[in-house]
């Protein structure tokens, strides 16, 4: 699914960030820039935790720009917090299904199903607390799966994780992207990590997200901006 | 939706609020002329030194107290800082019977002494009332303190050992902020709470040398039904204690109980002169707290072996019945207005904080006495004891459930709330999978200490009970006046029982089965 950002305009206090792009559909954008410039508020701003103060946000053409978070047709992973540390891991992505945990028989084996393929089989019935940091992320994307949303967002859900299973758990995402067709949007510090699954990058600095540039071109010749992030 | 999901929490506030002043505002329609008497200066001037001292007392004890729990390690120094939690719980009245049991005309302390030909010790009037009101409220600070201490980095007090600090280099700069932080806190909490403490004056105050302002007020409605005189008394009440509390407000006011406290070992080798200091203030001040306890269980058990006194299961079932329905009102009425809060980021602290201060302000007893004016023209008081000491102990209960809540839910706010936003997770739903499981634990604690308070409370019910209609704490009250003291002692033993079984009961229930972190 396309997605546009038509002249948004972010104000946050003194903070301020203009966003005019557009991602094609099916393509996998990393987001990259210093810290405090806005990375996570454009995301948010997409994900609708945050209205922009002018323009418009299109999905497939139609204007999400008043939606609801959960009316978009969008699903996000957040830094942490993403699953409830007192329902089991069924039903912490059976939310993604039914946010009132109704679910039937079926629902029940799709569940299964989608952790079996995350990598999480025969744990449906553990608490979150007693999984590795790894499973936690791959229990967050299973509900993301499960959602079954077009574009998916990430807000560097794998940055506590070790280099080894980070790299895993990009294999995973993009996995997931090409075969579900999904639209990704991520958020990352590493650019081995944008080099690894996005051939595009947004640049988010001094005020502006840049359109998408290759990523490979990007990081081979950096504007100032991105030059004294990377520290070359 | 969002209304019919807000509108508790406005409703219940506006209650509180029609409560307190309503019942404040009544006392200004007696005729009060003719300002206070001789006799109301005196209790005034009384209510006041009491406050002073105790507070003073409890809050010079606690500093080397908390100093020689924090530094010393000993058999049963954990028991001894979860024993510090039980006075905050255990009802006034049975206290003082406790008090009685060692410094008592026959008490332990008479049957030492009186053999050397020491006069027999009396504790009736001021130094009966300091040694409760030290009794209640020393453990309250030392557990203040040990929170302080706990929350001192570990790394300053290593820092300050490789630095080589000498011990009053080491006070001055690591402790002494920390205490400067919380004792002017905690001093102002333990005045308010001894200026409002009815039960102990009742007990053992009285005469025209020991009688605080609410001592008075009930004397002035039950002994000369003189409403002008109790209204006057309880203004003035209400003008002190809405002055301290505000006084209150501009400090950082220390959380009365709850959480478990962190001992670190912090401390390590120290001077014989400071060990046997530690040593002696440790032996002198745990049996002061403890043997009290030790012979109410004692005595307890030695009357109940010859069975119940009568009356004391309907009493009991009475008091049951109150503290249930009580605490149920006071968690709901918590919940309302916490769900209601969080929505109003900017106004919450305010809103928590200034029902803190009025609850402090209007004490139950003001508040008890507005409302026995209030339906004296239109009721008989009398008849409506049990309903108005019910709802006298939600409200006095609600600021602290609310203290409790408030932060549970913020967090759970924070934690969970763009998550279930971005799920649409809302109404129901919402509170069932997200909001009840991560507040259910300060919800037990809230409903546990609100059951406990109004279990043990002595205090409203005073002034409207007549014969026959009786709490536990009333009835074991009745059976002391009655000098019917092994009666008094198995009531006594059975009302503590209840209390902190009370407690302990919703407590646990509020960690059954949660699987958060």
């Amino acid at each position: 699914m396309a997605l546009i950002l038509d002249n948004v305009e972010i104000h946050r206090g003194s903070f301020h960030l203009n966003a005019n792009l557009t991602l094609k559909p099916g393509t996998s954008t990393a987001i990259i820039g210093p810290s405090g410039e806005g990375k996570s508020t454009l995301l948010n701003t997409v994900a609708g935790f945050i209205t922009p103060a002018a323009g418009r946000i299109l999905a497939e053409g139609s204007d999400i720009t008043q939606s609801p978070p959960a009316g978009r047709p969008l699903t996000m992973v957040f830094q942490d917090n993403n699953l409830f540390p007192h329902l089991t891991l069924a039903q912490n992505t059976g939310l993604g299904i039914a946010p009132n945990l109704k679910l039937s028989p079926a629902d029940k084996s799709r569940i299964t199903q989608v952790l079996t393929r995350t990598g999480l089989t025969g744990l449906e019935g553990a608490y979150p607390p007693n999984l590795s940091g790894g499973q936690q992320s791959r229990a967050a994307l299973a509900r993301a799966l499960l959602r079954g949303r077009p574009i998916l967002l990430l807000d560097e859900p794998f940055a506590a994780l070790g280099p080894a299973l980070r790299q895993e758990m990009l294999d995973l995402v993009q996995e997931i992207c090409a075969t579900e067709a999904l639209t990704l949007l991520m958020i990352t510090h590493n650019p081995d990590d944008a080099l690894r699954i996005c051939p595009q990058t947004v640049l988010v600095a001094e005020g502006t997200a840049q359109p998408p540039h290759p990523t490979q071109d990007l990081l081979q010749n950096p504007p100032t901006a991105l030059k004294s992030y990377l520290g070359i | 939706m969002v209304i019919i999901r807000s509108a508790p929490g406005p409703i219940v506030l506006a209650l509180i609020l029609t409560l307190t002043f309503g019942a404040t505002a009544a006392l200004l329609t007696v005729d009060g002329s003719g300002g206070l008497t001789a006799s109301d200066w005196s209790a005034v001037r009384f209510t006041l030194l009491q406050s002073m001292l105790s507070a003073a007392i409890s809050c010079a004890l606690a500093i080397p107290l908390a100093r020689a729990l924090i530094r010393r390690r000993f058999p049963g120094r954990a028991a001894t800082i979860a024993l510090l939690g039980a006075p905050f719980l255990l009802p006034v009245i049975v206290a003082v019977l406790g008090l009685l049991a060692v410094w008592g005309r026959g008490g332990i302390i008479n049957d030492i002494i009186t053999p050397f030909g020491i006069p027999k010790l009396n504790i009736y009037g001021l130094p009966g009332i300091l040694l409760a009101h030290v009794f209640f409220n020393l453990p309250l600070v030392t557990r203040f303190l040990l929170q302080g201490w706990a929350q001192i980095p570990a790394t300053q007090f290593r820092l300050a050992a490789q630095l080589g600090l000498t011990p009053s280099a080491r006070f001055r700069i690591i402790e002494a902020p920390m205490l400067r932080a919380i004792i002017p806190g905690a001093f102002l909490l333990v005045f308010l709470l001894c200026m409002t403490s009815f039960a102990t004056a009742l007990a053992l105050g009285g005469g025209p040398k020991a009688t605080t302002i609410e001592l008075a007020i009930y004397q002035a409605i039950r002994f000369e039904f003189d409403l002008g005189q109790a209204a006057r008394l309880a203004l003035t009440q209400f003008a002190l204690c809405g002055a301290a509390a505000l006084l209150a407000l501009s400090l950082t006011r220390p959380q009365p109980i709850g959480g478990t406290i962190a001992t670190p070992d912090i401390w390590p080798a120290h001077s014989r002169a400071i060990r046997t200091q530690d040593v002696a203030f440790l032996a002198l001040l745990i049996p002061f707290l403890a043997t009290p306890l030790a012979l109410l269980g004692i005595n307890g058990t030695a009357a109940l072996a010859s069975g119940l006194p009568t009356g004391l299961p309907k009493a009991a079932l009475t008091s049951l019945t109150i503290a249930l329905a009580s605490a149920t009102a006071s968690a709901l009425m918590a919940l309302a207005l916490a769900l209601w809060l969080t929505r109003l980021s900017r106004v919450q602290g305010v809103v928590v904080e200034g029902l803190g201060i009025l609850m402090l302000a209007a004490s139950p007893f003001v508040v008890g006495t507005g409302l026995f004016i209030l339906i004296n023209p239109i009721a008989s008081p009398f008849a409506l004891a049990l309903p108005i000491t019910g709802i006298l102990n939600a409200a006095v209960a609600l600021p602290f459930a609310l203290r409790t809540l408030v932060p549970a839910l913020r967090e759970s706010e924070q934690r969970f709330g763009p998550l279930s936003q971005s799920l649409a997770l809302t109404g129901w739903s919402k509170f069932r999978l997200v909001t009840w499981p991560t507040i259910q634990r300060p919800m037990g604690f809230a409903l546990g200490l609100a059951a406990a308070l109004s279990m043990g409370d002595l205090g409203v019910i005073t002034l409207f009970a007549p014969p026959g209609i009786e709490t536990l704490p009333l009835f074991m009250y009745r059976l002391m006046g009655a000098y019917r003291m092994a009666d008094a002692a198995g009531a006594a033993l059975i009302l503590m029982a209840l209390s902190l079984a009370l407690f302990w009961a919703f407590d646990r229930g509020g960690r059954l089965g949660t699987h958060t972190r």
